[in-house]
C-alpha cells in the first residue's frame, strides 16, 4: 500500500463526464435509428465528436494536472490499477469472440455435420453437410468465398506488431535513462509501425472484399468471426495507435520524467495487449 | 475491529498545500448533483435513482400480476405482457439493484477503509451519469412501432431479433448499462487495493468491502462477454453475420452459453453485496464480532470462483451432451458448500448474543431465511434430471425471486436502515420501520411461495393467460404481489421522513458498532478522512 507523502488529490466536480453520457446518448439513438432504416447519421457523428471533444479535454485537464505535479505516488498507482483492471475487461471482450470461434469449429460445426449423438440432426435437416473449416455452414450461405491465408499479409502484420512491441520497450528503456533522443526515435517508429500495420489490415479488408467475396455477411460462420476478430482488434489498434501519438507529442514536448511516466507506461501494456492479441487471431483465425 | 485516531491528529501540513481548498463544501444548485466528485454525493445520487426505478420497475411487476389475477386475458395483450416481464427483468437488475448496491459501495467504501474519497473520482461521475441516459434509452423503447423487447431479458436469439423499432436501442442500452458497470467496478478495487487506512490490512477489512471486491472483479470478467454477445446479435441482425443461424455455421445455443457465461456471475454480483451488508448487521445487532470471518472471506471468493463454471445449469433443456449436464449438475451443487458456510457462520454469530431487533436486524434476518429457502429451490433446480421437469415453470420464477427479493432486496433494504442515520443524521422512524418490515415480510411470502405450487404443477413463466385448476393460487400471488408493492411505498415515506428530520442520530447510532464509518460524525461531513486514520 502506497503511503502518501501528501494529500491524496480529490478533484472538485467535473464537467466532463455528463457531456460524455449526452455524447454516448446523442451517439447511440443515432446510429440505433439509422439501423432502423433512418437518416441520422449526422446525430451519430455529432454524438461521437461530443464524444472525441470530452475525451480531448478531459485527457487534457489529467495531463495538464499531470505536469502541474499534482498527483503523488498514490494518484499513480490508482492510475496504473485502473488501466490493468481496464485492460482485463478487454481481454474478456475479446475472450468472448474468441469464444465462439472455438465452440463453432469445436461443437457446433461437428454437431451439424452429425458428430456424436447428433446423428439425426444432420440426416433431416442438413443432409449430406460435411464438417470442414473454414466452414459458411451446411446452407453455404452467401455463395463461395476464398479464404484469407496466413502467409502473405498476416504474416507480414504479425512481424510489423512483434517489431513494434520491441521498438516500444526500447523506448521505454530510453526514457528510464532519460535518453529523450532514443526515446522519440523508437516512440516514432512505433507509431510508424502501428500505422502501418494498420494501412495492411485495410488493404486485406479491401482484397477480401473485391475479390475473394470474403465479406461481413457471406461466408457464414468464417467470415462471421473473422471480420468481427479482426475488426475489433484493428478497431484496438487505432485506439492505440492514436494513444501511441498522443504520447510521442507529449515526449516531444518534453513531459515524462524517468521516474513519472504513467501515461506512456499503460499506452505501453494497451500496444503489448493488442499484440497478444494479434497472436491468437495469427494462429487460430488465419493459420489452423 | 479497528480504532481510529482522530482525523486531524498528528500530521503537520506542509505550507506549500496551504492553497489546496481541503474544506469547502458542497457547490449550490443542480450542479453539485451533475458535476460532482464526491463519493458521498454520488452514493447518494446512485440510491435515489435505485429507488427510482424501483418503482418503475415494480409498475411493470403489478401489470404483469394485474393480468395474472385471474385467468383469460383481462388488461392487456400478449405482447405487451411479455415487454413488461422483459423490461421488469432488465430494469429491476440493471437499473435498480446493481446500481443500489454500488450507491452502497460509494457511501461506505471509502468510510470503512479510511480513505478520503473513491480511487477515481472524475470515472466515479461517469459511472453514474451513464446510468440515467441509458435507462431512458431502454424505457424510450415502451414508446416505439413495435414496442419494447419482448423476448425475455435473457435476448435469446432467434426470438430476440424479431423486435420491432426497440432491437438497436436495447442493444446500444445494455452496452451503456456495462460501461458503466465496468467503470464503477475499476473504481471500487483500485479503492480498496490503493486506498486503504494505514494498518486496514486485506484480513482486517468489513465483509461487506470484501465483498464488493469479489463482486467487482466478477462485473470486470463478466460484463464485457455481455457486450460481446449483444454485439453479436447486432450483428447477425444487421450486418449479417451468422453467429446465432446454423444454416450459416452458428448456433443459437452460442448465444445461450455466452449470455450465461455473464449471466451466472451476474447472479452473484447481485447477491454479494447483499451477504457483505447482512454481515455487517448482523454482527451489530447481536454484539458480536462475525463468527468465522476469514472462513467468509474464503467463502465469498469460492463462490466468485464458482460462479464462472456453472452457467449451463440454465441451459439443462437445450440438448447439451451428457458430459456437459453432469459437469454443470455437479458444480453447481458445489456452491451449496461455501453458501452454507455462511449461513451456518451467520446463524453462529447470533449464538448466545444479546440479540435485539430493529429495523435493519429485522431484514437481516429475514433476508438469513427467505434466502434460504432460495438457495435450497436452486439446489433443487441444480438436479438436472429433475430440472427437466421444473424448466421454464413458476418453480423457477419462485426460485430467484426469493434470492432476488427477500435475498438481495432485503439487503439492500436493511443496509439503508442500517446507515440511514449516519448519511442524514437522523434516526428513522422505528415504529413505521417495523410495520414497513412486517408488511414486506408477509407480503412477499404470500407473492412468492404460492409460485412454487403453481410451478410444479406445471404453469409455464412468461404466459400471460393459464389453466384454471392455477387460479386461486395466482389470484393469491397477485394479492400479496399488490401489498408488497405497497408496502414499499411507505419505505419510501420513511426514507424521506428520514432525509427531512427526525431525532439526531449520534456518530456511533448503534450500539458499539465496529468499524471506522461509525467513528466519523452523522450525517458523515462532506469531506471525511482527509487524514487516513490508523487501524490498529
Amino acid at each position: 500500500m502506497a503511503h502518501a507523502q501528501d494529500k491524496y488529490y480529490v478533484p472538485h466536480g467535473t464537467r466532463w463526464p455528463i457531456i460524455g453520457s449526452v455524447g454516448l446518448f446523442t451517439l447511440f439513438v443515432g446510429v440505433s435509428i439509422l439501423l432502423n432504416g433512418g437518416s441520422t447519421a449526422p446525430l451519430a457523428l455529432l454524438g461521437a465528436a461530443i464524444l472525441i471533444l470530452m475525451m480531448f479535454l478531459w485527457f487534457g485537464e489529467v495531463i495538464g494536472e499531470s505536469e502541474a505535479g499534482t498527483y503523488n505516488d498514490q494518484v499513480d498507482q490508482s492510475f496504473r490499477m485502473g488501466m490493468m483492471w481496464f485492460i482485463l475487461s478487454e481481454v474478456m471482450f475479446f475472450a468472448c469472440f474468441f469464444g465462439a470461434l472455438f465452440y463453432a469449429r469445436q461443437l457446433a460445426l461437428p454437431w451439424l455435420g452429425g458428430e456424436g449423438s447428433e446423428t439425426v440432426t444432420n440426416l433431416f435437416l442438413w443432409p449430406g453437410f460435411e464438417n470442414t473449416w473454414p466452414s459458411s455452414g451446411p446452407a453455404a450461405l452467401g455463395g463461395d468465398y476464398e479464404v484469407m491465408g496466413p502467409w502473405g499479409i498476416p504474416a507480414l502484420n504479425t512481424a510489423i506488431l512483434l517489431t513494434s512491441g520491441v521498438t516500444i520497450t526500447i523506448a521505454h528503456h530510453a526514457l528510464k535513462a532519460n535518453q529523450r533522443g532514443m526515446l522519440n526515435l523508437f516512440l516514432g517508429l512505433t507509431v510508424l509501425l502501428g500505422f502501418t500495420f494498420l494501412g495492411f489490415q485495410a488493404y486485406e479488408y479491401s482484397h477480401a472484399y473485391a475479390e475473394l467475396n470474403l465479406k461481413l455477411s457471406t461466408a457464414g460462420m468464417y467470415g462471421s468471426t473473422f471480420f468481427m476478430l479482426t475488426g475489433f482488434h484493428g478497431l484496438h489498434v487505432t485506439i492505440g495507435a492514436i494513444m501511441l501519438t498522443v504520447i510521442l507529442f507529449r515526449c516531444l514536448k518534453g513531459h515524462f520524467t524517468p521516474a513519472r511516466h504513467f501515461a506512456f507506461e499503460g499506452v505501453a501494456w494497451y500496444w503489448h495487449f493488442v499484440d497478444v492479441v494479434w497472436l491468437g487471431l495469427f494462429i487460430f483465425v488465419y493459420w489452423l | 475491529m479497528s480504532t481510529a485516531s482522530h482525523p486531524h491528529a498528528g500530521h503537520t501540513h506542509d505550507p506549500a498545500d496551504a492553497h489546496h481548498e481541503d474544506h469547502h463544501g458542497p457547490a449550490k444548485g443542480l450542479t453539485r448533483w451533475l458535476f460532482t466528485t464526491n463519493h458521498k454525493d454520488i452514493g447518494t445520487l446512485y440510491l435515489l435513482f435505485a429507488l427510482v426505478m424501483l418503482f418503475v420497475g415494480g409498475a411493470m411487476a403489478m401489470v404483469i400480476r394485474l393480468e395474472l389475477f385471474q385467468p383469460g386475458l383481462q388488461f392487456v395483450n400478449p405482447d405487451f405482457f411479455n415487454q413488461m416481464t422483459t423490461m421488469h427483468a432488465l430494469i429491476m437488475i440493471f437499473g435498480m439493484i446493481m446500481p443500489a448496491f454500488v450507491g452502497f459501495a460509494n457511501w461506505m467504501i471509502p468510510l470503512m477503509i479510511g480513505a478520503p474519497d473513491m480511487a477515481l473520482p472524475r470515472l466515479n461521475n461517469w459511472s453514474f451519469w451513464i446510468l440515467p441516459f441509458a435507462s431512458t434509452i431502454l424505457v424510450s423503447t415502451l414508446f416505439m412501432p413495435g414496442g419494447g423487447p419482448a423476448g425475455g431479458w435473457t435476448l435469446y436469439p432467434p426470438l430476440s431479433l424479431q423486435a420491432g423499432n426497440s432491437f438497436p436501442f436495447t442493444i446500444f442500452a445494455i452496452h451503456m448499462l456495462g460501461m458503466s458497470s465496468i467503470l464503477g467496478s475499476i473504481n471500487i478495487i483500485v479503492t480498496i487495493m490503493n486506498m486503504r487506512a494505514p494498518g486496514m490490512t486485506l484480513l482486517k477489512m468489513p465483509l461487506f468491502v470484501w465483498t464488493w471486491l469479489i463482486t467487482a472483479y466478477l462485473l470486470i470478467a463478466a460484463m464485457p462477454v455481455l457486450a460481446g454477445g449483444v454485439t453479436m446479435l447486432l450483428t447477425d441482425q444487421f450486418f449479417g453475420t451468422s453467429f446465432f443461424q446454423a444454416a450459416g455455421g452458428g448456433d443459437p445455443v452460442l448465444f445461450q452459453h455466452i449470455f450465461w457465461f455473464f449471466g451466472h456471475p451476474e447472479v452473484y454480483i447481485i447477491i454479494l453485496p447483499a451477504f457483505g451488508i447482512v454481515s455487517q448487521i448482523i454482527p451489530t445487532f447481536s454484539r458480536k464480532p462475525l463468527f468465522g470471518y476469514a472462513a467468509m472471506v474464503y467463502a465469498t471468493a469460492s463462490i466468485g470462483f464458482l460462479s464462472f463454471i456453472v452457467w449451463a445449469h440454465h441451459m439443462f433443456t437445450v440438448g447439451m451432451p451428457l458430459a456437459g449436464e453432469m459437469f454443470f449438475m455437479l458444480s453447481t451443487m458445489l456452491i451449496a458448500i461455501p453458501t452454507a458456510v455462511k449461513v451456518f457462520n451467520w446463524t453462529a454469530t447470533m449464538w448466545r448474543g444479546s440479540l435485539t431487533f430493529e429495523t435493519p436486524m429485522l431484514f437481516a434476518l429475514a433476508f438469513l431465511f427467505l434466502f434460504t429457502i432460495g438457495g435450497f429451490s436452486g439446489l433443487m433446480l441444480a438436479i438436472a434430471p429433475a430440472d427437466f421437469q421444473y424448466h421454464d415453470t413458476y418453480f423457477v420464477v419462485a426460485h430467484f425471486h426469493y434470492v432476488l427479493v427477500p435475498g438481495a432486496l432485503f439487503g439492500a433494504i436493511a443496509g439503508a436502515y442500517f446507515w440511514l442515520p449516519k448519511w442524514t443524521g437522523h434516526r428513522y422512524d422505528e415504529r413505521l420501520g417495523k410495520i414497513h418490515f412486517w408488511l414486506s415480510a408477509i407480503s412477499v411470502n404470500v407473492t412468492f411461495f404460492p409460485q412454487h405450487f403453481l410451478g410444479l404443477a406445471g404453469m409455464p413463466r412468461r404466459i400471460p393467460d393459464y389453466a384454471t385448476q392455477f387460479a386461486d393460487w395466482n389470484m393469491i400471488s397477485s394479492i400479496g404481489s399488490f401489498g408488497f408493492g405497497l408496502s414499499q411505498v411507505l419505505f419510501a415515506y420513511i426514507v424521506f421522513k428520514t432525509i427531512r428530520g427526525g431525532a439526531k442520530a449520534t456518530a456511533e447510532v448503534w450500539d458499539q458498532p465496529e468499524g471506522l464509518e461509525w467513528t466519523v460524525p452523522s450525517p458523515a461531513p462532506y469531506h471525511t478522512f482527509d487524514e487516513a486514520p490508523v487501524v490498529k
